[in-house]
C-alpha cells in the first residue's frame, strides 16, 4: 500500500532550486533507497517531507492525506519518523529521556494531559522495549552526549520509533561508522522494516544501499534522473555520469 | 521580636526569588533568554497599584489582576519573541524592557516620573496586615509556586521545555509544538514576575517606572545564573545571596552593580551552570557517592 506520494515537488532558496519537479511514492515495509550526489537535495527533500520548511510547488500526501502545509510537530504527529544527518540527540538528556519525549507526542497536543506525570510504569516500560530494540539497555541512564555516534544513531532511532510511525526517515544512518557498527545499525533498520514500516533511506554507501533497498530513486541537482532496482540503477548511464562525470 | 529592618529584607528577599523563579521558567526550563523580565514585574505592580489606588479594587483582587495582566501581556509579546533566537531574542526582550519603562515614564495617565502612591498593605479580620504577616503570605504563596513548578518539572510540559532547550528543531520533530510551549513558558514566567509586581507595589506602598528598568532586569538574571540556571533551587539561592549581599555591607549598595558584573563573569569563567548547576563545585559535592569515575568521557 503506498504511505506516501510526493508528485512534481519543488523548492527554490532565492534563486538556488534545491528541488526541481521530484516525484515518487513509496509503501509499507518497503525500504526506498535516495541517493545522488553531494547537494543533489536529498535532505532538502526530507526537510521538505517532515515540515521544516514548505515546497514552493508541488504536492504531497501522506496515506491519503495531504501533509503540504504542515508544521513539523503534526507530520511527526502523523506518523513519520525522522533522523538527522548530523546527529541531533538532545544531548544534556539521558537516553530515557531523550526516547520520552518522543513518546509524549500523544500527550501534546491536550494542555490538560500535558500536565499530566511523565515517570509512570507503563510509559517507561514501553520506552524500555525501545531502548532494548536499539540495543541500548545498559545505557539509559547515560546523557545522551557521552554516547559514541553509532549509539546516538540508534538512539534517534529509537526516538523516532516512540512516535509510532507509519514512516521512517533516514539521513544517512551509517556515515562516520565503523563497518560493524555499520553493519548492526543495517541489521536494526532491517528488523524495522520487517515490521511493516515503510522507510526512506539517504545513504552515501553503495554496499548498504544495494543490499537493503529493493527500489531506489537517483537525484541530481534537484531532479529525479533515474528510480528502479539495484540492479537498473547500477547499469543506467544517467546515474554513472552524475557520479563520475561525463566521458570526454 | 525580629525588627522591622529584618522583616523588610525578608520581604523584599522573597519578592526577588519569587522574579528569579519566574524568569527560571522561561529561560531556564524552556532556554529563551529574556533581558526585559522587569517590565512583567513593572506591569503587574502598576495593574496592582492602579486597580487599588485609583479604582479602588482590594488588594484580594488587584494582586491577582496583576498576575492575569501580565500574563497576557507576556503572551501576547511572547508571539513576536517566537520569530527570534538567542541573541536576537535578548535584544528584543531588551527593548520590550525600554518601551515598558517609558510607557509608564511618559505617559501621564501611569503618574509620570511621580510614580503612583497610597498603595497600602493588604486588609484582613478588618485591620492592616502586619509585615510579618505579609511575609508569611508571601511566602506561602511562594511556596505554592514551587510545589506547582516541581508538578511542571515532571510533567510532560517540563519535559517538552527540556526538549525545546536542547533543540528546537529535534523537538519539532518529535512532535513537540514549539510555539505553543514557548508561549507557555511566556505566559507563567510573567504571570509569575507580574504577581511579585502586585505583592512588590502593595510592600512599598510607593512605585516609580526606575524600578521596572534594564538594571532590574539585570539583577534578576544575574540571580538566576549565579544560583544555577535551570535548577530549582538555584534561583532562589542566587536571590537569597544577592538579595542579603548589599544589605550585610551599605558599601556595597552603592556599586551593586557592579559587583553583580564582576560575580556574574566570575561565575561564568569558573562555575558556567552556576552555583547549584548540574557541573558546579556543590553539585559534585552532594554527588560524590554516586558519582563513577570512568563513566564520563566526552566524545564527537
Amino acid at each position: 500500500m503506498t504511505l506516501l506520494d510526493v508528485r512534481a515537488l519543488s523548492k527554490e532558496f532565492g534563486g538556488l532550486r534545491a528541488l526541481d519537479g521530484v516525484s515518487f511514492t513509496s509503501g509499507e515495509g518497503e525500504i526506498l533507497g535516495i541517493i545522488g550526489p553531494n547537494g543533489a537535495g536529498k535532505t532538502t527533500l526530507f526537510n521538505l517531507i517532515s515540515g521544516i520548511y514548505p515546497p514552493s510547488a508541488g504536492e504531497m500526501s501522506f496515506q491519503g492525506k495531504s501533509i503540504l502545509r504542515l508544521k513539523p510537530h503534526q507530520v511527526s504527529r502523523l506518523g513519520i519518523g525522522r533522523t538527522f544527518q548530523i546527529v541531533r540527540p538532545f544531548q544534556n538528556l539521558d537516553v530515557e529521556t531523550n526516547v520520552l519525549v518522543a513518546y509524549g507526542h500523544r500527550f501534546y497536543p491536550s494542555l490538560w494531559k500535558s500536565a499530566g506525570p511523565v515517570r509512570q510504569p507503563q510509559f517507561l516500560k514501553e520506552v524500555q522495549m525501545l531502548i532494548q530494540r536499539a540495543g541500548l539497555q545498559s545505557y539509559t541512564k547515560h546523557t545522551a552526549k557521552i554516547l559514541p555516534l553509532g549509539f546516538k544513531k540508534r538512539l534517534e532511532i529509537a526516538r523516532a520509533l516512540a512516535l509510532r510511525p507509519r514512516l521512517l526517515l533516514l539521513d544517512e544512518p551509517s556515515a562516520g561508522l565503523r563497518f560493524e557498527e555499520s553493519a548492526q545499525l543495517m541489521e536494526l533498520i532491517r528488523q524495522v522494516r520487517d515490521q511493516g514500516i515503510g522507510i526512506l533511506l539517504i545513504e552515501h554507501n553503495m554496499q548498504v544501499v544495494m543490499d537493503l533497498c529493493k527500489r531506489i530513486v537517483v537525484l541530481d541537482h534537484g531532479a529525479k534522473i533515474a528510480e528502479g532496482s539495484p540492479e537498473e540503477i547500477r547499469s543506467n548511464s544517467l546515474v554513472i555520469q552524475a557520479y563520475l562525470g561525463k566521458e570526454t | 521580636m525580629i525588627s522591622g529592618y529584618f522583616i523588610t529584607i525578608f520581604i523584599t528577599i522573597v519578592i526577588y526569588a519569587m522574579l528569579a523563579h519566574s524568569l527560571n521558567i522561561i529561560t531556564g526550563h524552556a532556554g529563551q533568554i529574556s533581558l526585559g523580565h522587569a517590565a512583567f514585574f513593572g506591569i503587574g505592580a502598576y495593574t496592582s497599584a492602579m486597580l487599588y489606588s485609583e479604582a479602588g479594587f482590594p488588594f484580594w483582587i488587584s494582586v491577582p489582576m496583576a498576575a492575569a495582566v501580565a500574563g497576557i501581556v507576556g503572551a501576547l509579546l511572547g508571539i513576536p519573541c517566537l520569530r527570534v533566537r538567542d541573541d536576537f531574542l535578548a535584544i528584543t526582550t531588551m527593548g520590550i524592557n525600554f518601551v515598558v519603562e517609558a510607557i509608564f515614564l511618559y505617559i501621564p495617565f501611569f503618574g509620570g516620573a511621580m510614580g503612583i502612591g497610597g498603595i497600602n498593605l493588604p486588609k484582613w479580620f478588618g485591620r492592616e496586615m502586619t509585615k510579618p504577616e505579609y511575609f508569611v503570605l508571601i511566602l506561602v504563596v511562594f511556596l505554592l509556586l514551587l510545589l506547582l513548578d516541581r508538578r511542571m518539572g515532571r510533567s510532560w510540559i517540563g519535559l517538552a521545555w527540556a526538549s525545546i532547550r536542547e533543540d528546537e528543531e529535534a523537538a519539532g520533530a518529535m512532535g513537540v509544538d514549539v510555539v505553543r510551549f514557548k508561549v507557555l513558558a511566556f505566559i507563567l514566567g510573567s504571570a509569575i514576575a507580574g504577581l511579585a509586581g502586585g505583592f512588590y507595589a502593595h510592600f512599598l506602598t510607593f512605585i516609580m517606572p526606575q524600578n521596572f528598568g534594564f538594571g532590574q532586569s539585570i539583577v534578576i538574571l544575574s540571580m538566576v545564573v549565579f544560583g544555577g540556571i535551570g535548577s530549582r533551587w538555584g534561583p532562589i539561592v542566587g536571590a537569597v545571596i544577592l538579595g542579603i549581599l548589599p544589605e550585610v555591607s551599605r558599601p556595597i549598595m552603592e556599586y551593586r552593580i557592579l559587583i553583580y558584573g564582576i560575580l556574574l563573569l566570575g561565575m561564568m569563567r569558573f562555575q558556567p551552570g552556576g552555583l547549584l548547576g548540574p557541573e558546579s563545585i556543590l553539585s559534585k559535592l552532594f554527588r560524590r557517592s554516586v558519582f563513577r569515575p570512568g563513566a564520563r568521557g566526552e566524545s564527537q
